[in-house]
């Protein structure tokens, strides 16, 4: 599941898309491949995921590393700000 | 030249376009505000390569980091990368783009925390020009109120390996040899608040603009002063006299003449950054620095407490030339006769971080 303010940067992307991946990091590295540079907006350039960004996994906070089921269902969370 | 013209707004919330009005268009005076354009992103510039017509944004946003949009078709529609926009594992992220520079078929990128980055490919990939990050003063650069950023790129319009750039709160630096190395260029230009007032670097430049036509002519706005360089900024001259502050943040050249810039002094860094005594007014010097006038006619004289940041204000190449310049509480003035008489033409925007323009078939 995509955040609209991050599918929005994608022309064609849907915010529930199925892609395959055993880690978080697979998943992340799937949907680049189908929209190039959405990695770069989940990650940043020193290789983790953005600091204002929460990935869960069936409902448990997630790192790249966290492991992926075919059935999983994977959330990715902008953090909530004000202003 | 002719054409119409574009006006490029970056702000806290997204870019705007305001495109002159059917039967305004001559004289510029009705507009049309389109937008937000960038997914409200924070937007610190957005402008045209002259070259290409391609027009670039820059910013960053909180959650999803740096990127650079480009847009062929006058904003229609977009696309975004920062791929090589990095400093690399282990280096810090890169939060931010603050200039976009086309010159001579590249362009380059200046970003926070404060760093050069060039694309061969308009806009698609990015490489790191380290000469500058790797200059022997790097561990002592300190980030100013805005951050650590890299936010004037200016390159030699004949001369590919000849760039400046301003960073703040460190200074000017150039490079003669295509960005392999890089001096710093700060001789004469005050930092008030540094234990040395003239130091190497630590000054906090905050814009600074090549006069056109003149080779080793460039302007400095700083914290502390405005300045002149004759020889390519290995020495400053300050301006100050006759200027009403010594603070203020943008400095636009005139498009023709060497002699001929802007600027925008506001009350003072500890004062609140605003109009002082709530007096809108241009500052203009056609000797090159020696005098200065202020242009007031149309702009607010009571109670106008606002500021205008480092890229609010630009110029159009026509003739007579138009000066544009946008608040930091969202309003946009303009003039159509080179600042003589202005009139506010668009207002309730979010806070403007930029202003260019842009020229297009008429």
């Amino acid at each position: 599941m995509l955040p609209r303010s991050l599918a929005a940067l994608f022309p064609g992307a849907q915010r529930r898309v199925e892609v395959p991946g055993v880690t978080v990091g697979a998943v992340i590295e799937a949907l680049d491949a189908r929209w190039p540079g959405m990695r770069d907006r989940v990650c940043d350039g020193t290789g983790t995921i953005r600091a204002f960004i929460h990935v869960y996994v069936d409902g448990e906070p997630a790192e790249l590393s966290t492991a992926v089921s075919e059935r999983s269902v994977v959330h990715v969370i902008p953090a909530v700000a004000g202003g | 030249m002719t054409g119409r013209v574009l006006l490029l707004l970056g702000t806290r919330k997204g870019a705007y376009v305001l495109e002159a009005d059917g039967a305004g268009r001559a004289d510029r005076a009705s507009w049309i505000v389109r937008g937000p354009l960038f997914e409200p992103w924070p937007i610190n510039v957005f402008r045209q390569d002259p070259a290409t017509g391609v027009l670039y944004a820059g910013g960053g946003n909180p959650w999803y980091g740096a990127a650079v949009w480009r847009s062929p078709d006058l904003g229609d529609t977009w696309s975004h990368s920062s791929a090589g926009l990095t400093y690399g594992e282990g280096g810090p992220a890169v939060r931010a783009v603050w200039q976009i520079t086309p010159a001579h078929g590249a362009l380059y990128a200046g970003v926070e925390p404060a760093g050069l980055f060039r694309s061969e490919d308009g806009g698609e990939t990015w490489r790191h020009i380290e000469g500058l990050t790797n200059h022997p003063t790097r561990p002592t650069w300190q980030p100013g109120a805005g951050g650590l950023i890299c936010h004037t790129v200016l390159s030699d319009p004949d001369d590919p390996s000849r760039m400046w750039v301003a960073i703040s709160a460190v200074g000017c630096f150039a490079t003669e040899d295509g960005g392999r190395t890089w001096d710093a260029r700060n001789r004469g230009v005050r930092a008030d608040f540094m234990p040395d007032p003239y130091p190497e670097t630590g000054q906090c430049v905050h814009k600074m603009v090549l006069a056109p036509g003149a080779r080793d002519r460039l302007y400095q706005q700083n914290h502390c002063g405005t300045y002149r360089t004759d020889d390519g900024g290995r020495t400053w001259i300050c301006l100050d006299e006759g200027l009403p502050s010594t603070f203020g943040f943008p400095v636009v050249a005139h498009p023709r003449d060497a002699d001929t810039i802007f600027t925008i002094p506001l009350n003072g860094a500890d004062r609140g950054r605003v109009m002082p005594d709530g007096k809108a007014a241009v500052w203009r010097t056609t000797d090159a620095g020696r005098s200065w006038t202020a242009l007031r006619d149309g702009l607010p004289q009571a109670n106008a407490f606002v500021g205008v940041l480092r890229d609010a204000m630009a110029t159009d190449p026509l003739e007579p030339f138009g000066i544009y310049f946008g608040t930091s509480t969202g309003q946009v003035y303009a003039s159509a006769d080179e600042g003589e008489t202005w009139g506010r033409i668009a207002d309730l925007l979010p806070p403007i971080h930029s202003v260019a323009t842009a020229i297009v078939a008429a």
